[in-house]
């Protein structure tokens, strides 16, 4: 493949990669350290020029340390970075961007309420005076995209936008200031398969017009389709550089993890019992009057694990809120354990969990547990009012904390340490706790909202693991998660949400990800039905 | 720049870092003080002479700091729950009124021992009832708690001049105030209950209330650490989220934690009225509800803290009035701007000492500090 | 009761007048928690800056010279904001306050070593304070029933500082929404991340922001002890930078709607001076300390009214920390 020559590139025309050209990114002995913690270990990376180069690892192997010193957000502790062969100081990222380095971040970084042309301008204005820069602006976007394909409506504002057109907006920052590399950190995490499909398309066409491309992820699919060399980062070191052709996604697996990693889980088949949660008619609106979910209605059953499939942000982070009883119902019911709940009897979460429920949060820092708080006080978050912790008036630490120190032990929470911050323990480790604290009391309904997000593959089994053995002790079990493997691998039923609705069912055992995808973008014409 | 958050132990957080803001507060005071055209060392030596060089002097020192007690408790409660109470001050003195007119109803009828609670709690009542209006819109309406209590603060003033001057004035009283209380209204001062076990001192206004604030820290602390509603004003201010999901709801603990504090800001009334001047004064809080900002900064809203944070306050303020009898050009005013930078020192700029701090005790004690996990 | 004519014109030049400080205070206010800062310091700031126009007035005899030492002394107490609050990451609202409490305290002490008289400074002469300019033809004009006076007493006939209030309105929103500084400004507030990714220093911006604030409110200050009154007295803000931040939350963080809600309160307030001894029908005599409270009250009830959180800068409030 011969990429041609980039307007800004003053060296000889790009031969084939690997061509003796000098590369795009060298970084030779990368250290960096967040005080005990040694996030990159003398870390080299060596990215080819006008490759598509990818970067795997799981959860904490510090593939995002290693990107934000490239970009300019910390500075490393010893190592050098060399930009097209030319040794290059990044001590933020306006150095980044002067050496020709354009990110897209996995939390985008646009304002909400400005447009896209305000967007893209921000940074680079053009001079003092707005209205100098903006036809100037304007022209360019067109320009870019006609010449990539990346259309978009200069003067939308990116709150209205899809997700998938707001990353767009992201690339097109980036090409704005004319970068010849890209970062893409974890991009498709917000996107359908089929978006990712797309996506990918237009990096295939920014890498033919000689954009090297450096591509972050975790996900062993996406490595092997699109990229040329993969680097796999482990626990903060640089463990293997490999041509994509030459490896396997169990090889990559393996070497992410260091021991052979089992892709599938065991499952037994589901056995359905009574219906411990009926939905009929659930309708959410939200504070500026939006309908987040919309008519929504299924039965979920003791015994089984109900799936919803979806890109985030089509009202499935609502639907748990609601179902938990942190939002009210504006309109529709559920029957909760033989409870009716309605906008006219609204049920809250005390209340919710006094019937059964229990809830796993999505946003596990910030409602899952107090970060300030020991852990031997978050175990007790949401049951602080337990007759087991309280006298008449004054609360029961011993009690408290015994029973911090039994769940900590049976989830292999580590640090075993129950007076210790929550703040302090992994992503993972806090997940089990709070996967702990609300399955102890054997909940009859279990809400989950993105079980396994920022945790660490060890622990991800673990859970995985306790999941199903809920569900065959009979626990009804709500699935929510944008991890598509996930959601196929756990489920018994697939249910999958776009803009507030449910669009389609798929049994757990006929999903495949083409119907999914379809679903989760309303393409499907017929919902249901296998492939 | 991503500098860690150090762990450094407890007691330099708790005990080495309030003192070394107090000391940055004295240095620009003092600085302050040269400016004036004084001696600043000349007028630390009359502030600690005057605070604590004899029996009156500790005693007066006491008397101010039961107020701050008070004051400091209440703003600490509000900041559990993520709030800042600068209504103390109104609070307080509203406070007043409530004891004020049960005593001046009662007075005739009743017994010390049943009237003096009776003021008490009618003074809780109405400090609470004060900080309930900012307290409810803050929790339904999303309005400012800050602005709000400042308001109030204003409000309740014009309110108590209307009351003191042309509701409550006794007839041919030219200063606008109540008449006097009975004797049974009366808080016993300590050197009377002093001079019952034979110890003969000097009259001061030292009083009972002192027993009181003692009660409050105890209570506050169990309060806030110890009981299910404790947890839940916590869990509000450190996470809201968390606190709506654990079925919490913050509307309920903002209202809850703003009328206890009123009603802790209530002692001050009770201090002042019922166990000193006996009679309803025009602002006799004379500012108490902002002291009680610093001593709770300074104290790190823990009553064992606010104690010590308070007789600290209370030892500048009468250390204070002495400095200004001895020398006319500082007035008391002078204490303020002394609070106001302790509030600077230990609020604001509370992580500008943290670094060389954590690198001071690195180099001394020689060991590499455990690093806070990222 | 006064005639409806005169009262009128009365009543709309008082609005003008005392609605001034408002608007130069709402609009520092603006700047800073445009930028992501919580300003509730603008009371201090005013404070410091009148106390120090008063004494520069005092000293030199010239209002300009005062404006100055207004505005360097507010500027300082913004960079002490700036620091605790920027570079140190401190609690906002926490700072805000220490600079009232200081702000209050020194203004007394250096006023009451250097003056005498408690704090309060003496009255200045005419020269050294910004008078009231007579608008062009405004004595012949006097003479047309109604737009005479409204044009000699309303739209002339106001000290400089007024002027300059309402056109810092116009100009405020020219700089917010038609420069690159405006834009980095609310962007910051917005979503500070971004604007550093986008190779902004966020501190620098902030700082600017800062001491925009500063530099207004030292102007607020001026008008205060130079221009309205004639001398700096103990507390002489009164509240007004509350008052200020309450109509600046009230007009949604916005010049224009914030200018308006400043005018209503001075509106308000001309009117409830005029009834001060009047008997309302049904109600009798308002007592004095009722017209005092109703700015407080007035702030309240705007404040009840207005469910805020939705308009507000997205990041105000939060400290920036570079943290993955």
């Amino acid at each position: 493949m011969t990429a041609p020559q980039s307007a800004h590139d003053d060296s000889p025309p790009a031969g084939p990669v690997g061509s003796g050209q000098p590369a795009a990114i060298a970084l030779r002995g990368i250290d960096k350290s967040f005080g005990a913690v040694r996030a990159n270990r003398q870390v080299d990376l060596t990215v080819a020029k006008g490759s598509i180069h990818g970067i795997i690892g799981e959860n904490g192997a510090g593939k995002s340390t290693l990107m934000s010193i490239l970009y300019g957000f910390y500075t490393a502790d010893a190592g050098e970075i060399l930009i097209n062969g030319r040794p290059v100081e990044i001590r933020n990222s306006h150095d980044a961007i002067d050496a020709g380095i354009g990110m897209v971040h996995q939390h985008f970084m646009l304002v909400e309420p400005f447009t896209v042309l305000e967007n893209v301008m921000l940074g680079a204005e053009g001079g003092a005076l707005l209205s100098a820069g903006r036809a100037a602006a304007r022209a360019e976007l067109q320009r870019l995209g006609r010449d990539y394909g990346l259309n978009v409506q200069p003067d939308a504002v990116i709150s209205e936008l899809p997700v998938g057109e707001q990353q767009r907006v992201e690339i097109l920052k980036a090409l704005y200031r004319h970068c010849d590399i890209l970062i893409l950190d974890e991009p498709t995490g917000v996107l359908t398969p089929q978006e990712t499909d797309q996506l990918f398309a237009i990096l295939r066409a920014l890498n033919g017009r000689g954009v090297t491309i450096l591509l972050i992820t975790h996900k062993l699919r996406e490595i092997m389709a699109i990229t040329d060399t993969v680097s796999v980062m482990r626990q903060g070191e640089m463990v293997a550089t490999l041509p994509t052709r030459s490896t396997s996604k169990e090889q990559l697996a393996e070497l992410m993890v260091g021991r052979k990693v089992r892709l599938e889980l065991d499952k037994h088949p589901a056995r359905p019992g009574p219906v411990r949660l009926a939905v009929r008619g659930l309708t959410v609106i939200d504070a500026k009057g939006v309908k987040r979910v919309d008519d929504v209605s299924f039965d979920l059953r003791a015994g089984e694990i109900v799936g919803i499939a979806g890109v985030s942000g089509n009202g499935q982070s609502e639907l748990l809120e609601a179902l938990s009883g942190i939002q009210p119902l504006a309109a529709g019911e559920m029957t909760l354990c033989d409870t009716q709940v309605s906008a006219a009897s609204p049920c809250d979460p005390a209340q919710a969990r006094e019937h059964g429920l229990a809830h796993v949060p999505e946003d596990r820092l910030r409602l899952g547990v107090v970060t300030a708080f020991p852990a031997w006080e978050s175990c007790a978050l949401g049951y602080h009012e337990d007759i087991a912790y309280n006298g008449r008036v004054l609360m029961d630490r011993a009690a408290m904390t015994a029973s911090c120190e039994r769940l900590m032990e049976q989830f292999d929470v580590r640090p075993r340490d129950a007076t210790l911050t929550c703040g302090k323990f992994s992503g993972g480790n806090q997940q089990k706790l709070i996967l702990a604290r609300e399955i102890a009391r054997q909940p009859k309904v279990l809400l989950v909202g993105q079980p396994t997000r920022g945790v660490d593959i060890g622990a991800i089994e673990f859970i995985h693991r306790q999941l199903l053995a809920l569900r065959d002790a009979g626990c009804a079990i709500l699935l929510v998660s944008v991890e598509l493997d996930e959601v196929m691998a756990l489920s018994d039923r697939i249910l999958v949400m776009f803009q507030g609705r449910i669009v389609g069912e798929v049994a757990g055992d006929q999903a495949d990800e083409r119907t999914l995808g379809l679903m989760m973008a309303n393409a499907h014409t017929q919902p249901g039905e296998a492939a | 720049m991503s500098a860690p958050q150090v762990a450094l132990p407890r007691w330099i957080d708790i005990g080495l870092l309030p003192i070394v803001n107090l000391v940055q507060a004295l240095l620009v005071s003092g600085l302050v003080v040269l400016v004036i055209g004084a001696d600043p060392l000349h007028a630390v030596r009359i502030m600690a002479v005057g605070a604590v060089g004899d029996g009156v002097a500790i005693s007066y020192t006491l008397y101010y700091a039961t107020d701050f007690i008070f004051t400091g408790l209440a703003v600490a409660v509000a900041f559990h729950a993520g709030l800042f109470n600068i209504g103390g001050e109104g609070q307080a003195y509203l406070a007043g009124l409530g004891a004020t007119l049960m005593i001046l109803a009662l007075d005739p009828y009743l017994p010390g021992i049943i009237l003096v609670p009776l003021a008490l709690v009618a003074a809780i009542a109405f400090g609470a009832g004060w900080a309930f209006v900012p307290a409810y819109l803050q929790a339904y309406r999303g309005s400012h708690i800050v602005i709000t209590t400042i308001m109030f603060n204003f409000i309740g003033a014009a309110l108590m001049v209307y009351v003191a001057s042309d509701v409550l004035r006794p007839a041919g009283e030219m200063l606008p105030s109540s008449r006097e209380f009975g004797p049974a209204a009366h808080l016993p001062p300590v050197h009377e209950i002093l001079a019952l076990s034979g110890f003969k001192t000097p009259s001061t206004p030292l009083n009972l209330s002192i027993v009181w604030a003692a009660a409050c820290c105890v209570f506050v602390w169990f309060f806030i650490w110890r009981t299910r509603w404790g947890y839940a004003i916590r869990a509000v201010g450190l996470s809201p989220k968390a606190a709506i999901y654990a079925g919490i709801s913050p509307q309920r603990v903002i209202i809850m934690a703003m009328c206890l504090s009123g009603g802790l800001a209530a002692g001050v009334a009770f201090n002042q009225l019922v166990g000193y001047h006996h009679k309803l004064l025009l602002d006799f809080v004379a500012g108490a509800g902002f002291t009680g900002i610093a001593v709770a900064l300074m104290g790190r809203n823990h009553p064992v803290g606010i104690v010590l944070a308070a007789l600290l306050f209370g030892a500048l303020y009468q250390g204070g009035a002495e400095l200004a009898f001895e020398i006319p050009t500082i007035n008391r005013d002078m204490i303020v701007a002394m609070q106001g930078l302790v509030i600077l020192f230990s609020g604001a700029l509370a992580y500008m000492n943290r670094p060389w701090i954590a690198r001071l005790y690195l180099a001394l004690s020689r060991r590499p500090l455990a690093a806070e996990a990222a | 009761m006064e005639e409806l004519g005169p009262l009128l014109v009365s009543v709309l030049a008082a609005t003008f007048r005392v609605a001034a400080t408002l608007v130069f205070c709402a609009m520092a206010g603006m700047f800073s928690e445009r930028s992501g800062i919580i300003d509730i310091g603008l009371e201090g700031k005013m404070l410091a800056g009148s106390f120090a126009a008063a004494c520069v007035a005092m000293v030199t005899g010239s209002p300009w010279l005062a404006l100055g030492g207004a505005i360097l002394v507010s500027c300082g107490f913004a960079l002490v904001h700036g620091l605790a609050c920027i570079t140190y990451r401190g609690n906002q609202v926490v700072s805000g306050v220490a600079i009232n409490i200081i702000a209050a305290g020194l203004t007394i002490v250096l006023g009451n070593a250097w003056f005498g008289r408690g704090g309060q400074t003496p009255d200045l002469p005419p020269e050294a304070r910004f008078m009231p300019i007579a608008a062009p033809g405004a004595a012949t004009a006097a003479d047309i029933p109604l737009l005479g006076p409204l044009y000699a007493n309303v739209l002339g006939g106001h000290n400089l500082l007024v002027y300059v209030a309402y056109a810092a309105v116009p100009l405020a929103w020219w700089v917010l929404y038609r420069t690159r500084f405006g834009l980095r400004l609310r962007a910051v507030g917005e979503d500070p991340k971004v604007v550093d990714t986008a190779g902004i220093s966020v501190t620098w911006l902030r700082y600017r922001a800062v001491l925009i604030a500063g530099l207004l409110c030292g102007f607020a200050g001026t008008y205060l002890a130079v221009a309205q009154n004639a001398a700096f007295s103990p507390h002489m803000t009164a509240g007004q930078g509350f008052i200020a931040l309450a109509a600046m939350v009230f007009g949604k963080w916005r010049p224009w709607p914030a200018m308006f809600a400043c005018l209503l309160f001075g509106l308000l307030d001309a009117i409830a001076i005029r009834l001060q001894g009047v008997a309302l029908p049904g109600v009798g005599q308002v007592p004095v300390e009722a017209i005092q409270a109703l700015p407080y009250i007035l702030t309240v009830v705007l404040l009840a009214g207005f469910v805020g959180r939705a308009s507000a800068p997205h990041a105000l409030g939060q400290p920036y920390v570079k943290e993955r």
